[in-house]
């Protein structure tokens, strides 16, 4: 039986060189939940993301995952050990063709659900065109693909940071759609959104961030509009 | 018929000269790393094959098979231990980095062998020659040397296209950091880079060795006809810098042949008119 707790940051602070972007934070996540971190530009969410997969340094952080210690350890370990980041703005290899950067997600081969059959069931329309130029695809295809390159590496939990930024409604609807078949399927998520009312409606728990400090935290039946945009705004 | 020979001993040659700029491409396809010292690595393969040769008798084009792996051994080592060091956002630190390491491989072989120049014999094969028609031939060594940069050249595109490694390899090309957040350990991908460039490199020095004479002041020169090729054909492209390579050969064989003094000038021409009219190559590679 593996612990229920997957995810426990406690006392996080991050830095770009000397300026700190992040105080204090503390957040834990269970396993199957998903979590959503809403906030609005630069309050510190993508630097949240960066520094739990080891991109941005962290001082004095506790980050334990499935029972394990993650702060210091270089990125690459981190994703070995279970987790995924979906990029801000996808970020697919320009030069690979959708398929291989399906691949590339997968080169680990951690064992789980998650193969490129799956991931054609999951978004159909990336296996039309698996063999094109990942840069011949919208927006909303490529965030597709970023999703699908991340779960290819069969995380315990997948980072989607601004899940809808720069995206057609539409495509975000569909994005959406698919997600609770991505937690059913055992992978946990926490995405991260400016889009507050996405969030809310498939998240199980929500973090407010603004400042790069926790201004909130809740279920989303518990939080009112106010109270919410109290914290978002900081009014 | 004169004229036909002369642009075919060109082509040959171009072989040679894009041996000499396939690891220079590669190194800056894979990491922006613009290797100063690449001219420099291919004279120290070139004397790497001498102690082989002068050690153990074997057969100069048989040592490729000696000196390929120890260059190969030798550059994952540089890059793990000085390259990877110094990349970064900056290209300034890894092109200053590899220009002092020419200046050191330049005076280190200055001291152990001298400025004596050097020259592998091959014996009977440096000589030999195939006949194709009408008193047109080719001499076997330029035709090994012509067919050892196509294969080496088909190889590494298959790699990059359809081996796994090769798809990580462009892939940190891409986007280095993403490459990370897929579980790349970047620093070990670029010695493998670092150490397939110095692996052609090595063919490259022993055909330089059996070709000619070489000595430690050689490098620069053989770097700026890999630069040209590179240009010439276009950054990113293995077959463009193949055919880059032919067409700097063919260049000199032609200026060569109406003048013997204008042989490398007019290499140096037709890739000032490739940067002049055509900056980006004569076979970009397209993106998307």
């Amino acid at each position: 039986m593996p612990e229920k707790r997957l995810l426990d940051i406690r006392n996080l602070d991050a830095f770009y060189g000397a300026f700190q972007a992040l105080f204090g934070i503390s957040l834990h996540a269970e396993r199957g939940e998903t979590l959503a971190i809403i906030g609005a530009n630069s309050a510190g969410k993508s630097t949240l993301m960066k520094a739990i997969v080891g991109l941005v340094t962290t001082r004095n952080a506790e980050i334990r995952f499935a029972g394990g210690e993650l702060a210091g350890r270089p990125t690459q370990q981190i994703v070995r050990e279970g987790i995924a980041l979906v990029p801000e703005g996808r970020r697919l290899f320009r030069s690979l063709s959708v398929e291989e950067n399906l691949l590339v997600g997968g080169h680990l081969h951690r064992s789980g659900p998650w193969s490129l059959m799956a991931i054609y069931d999951l978004f159909p329309v990336l296996r039309e065109k698996r063999h094109q130029p990942s840069t011949s695809l919208s927006g909303g295809q490529q965030q597709m693909v970023a999703i699908g390159r991340a779960l290819m590496a069969n995380p315990d939990l997948v980072l989607i940071d601004e899940l809808s930024l720069g995206l057609a409604p539409i495509v975000i609807r569909d994005i959406y759609a698919a997600l609770p078949r991505v937690t059913a399927a055992g992978t946990s998520a926490i995405i991260v959104e400016q889009d507050t009312s996405q969030a809310l409606a498939v998240a199980n728990r929500v973090y407010c961030l603004r400042g790069g400090r926790i201004t909130l935290e809740g279920t989303p039946a518990s939080l009112t509009r106010d109270a919410i945009s109290a914290a978002y705004f900081g009014v | 018929m004169e004229w036909a020979n002369v642009i075919l001993q060109g082509i040959l040659v171009g072989g040679l000269y894009a041996l000499f700029a396939t690891g220079l491409s590669l190194i800056f396809g894979v990491m922006r790393l613009v290797n100063i010292a690449h001219g420099d690595l291919i004279v120290l393969a070139a004397y790497v094959a001498l102690l082989c040769v002068t050690q153990t008798s074997i057969h100069p084009l048989l040592a490729i098979f000696l000196v390929a792996p120890v260059m190969a051994v030798a550059g994952y080592g540089l890059q793990r231990i000085l390259f990877n060091r110094t990349l970064g956002a900056d290209l300034l630190p890894p092109l200053l980095v590899s220009f002092g390491l020419s200046v050191i491989i330049q005076n280190v072989l200055l001291q152990i062998f001298t400025a004596d120049s050097r020259k592998l014999s091959a014996g009977a094969i440096e000589t030999a020659t195939v006949p194709i028609f009408n008193g047109l031939a080719v001499g076997v060594l330029p035709l090994l040397m012509f067919v050892a940069a196509v294969a080496i050249i088909a190889a590494l595109q298959f790699m990059f296209y359809s081996l796994p490694i090769g798809r990580a390899l462009r892939a940190t090309s891409d986007d280095p950091e993403v490459a990370r957040l897929m579980g790349y350990d970047n620093r070990h991908l670029f010695g493998v880079a670092m150490a397939l460039s110095l692996a052609v490199v090595a063919v490259a020095g022993v055909f330089l060795a059996v070709r000619a004479n070489f000595d430690p002041a050689l490098g620069p020169s053989r770097l700026i006809y890999g630069f040209e090729a590179v240009i010439i054909g276009g950054l990113g492209n293995l077959w463009g810098t193949l055919a880059g390579g032919v067409i700097l050969g063919v260049a000199q064989a032609i200026g060569a042949k109406i003048d013997p003094g204008w042989q490398l000038l007019a290499g140096h021409l037709v890739f000032l008119a490739v940067l002049a009219f055509r900056p980006e190559g004569l076979f970009p590679k397209v993106d998307g």
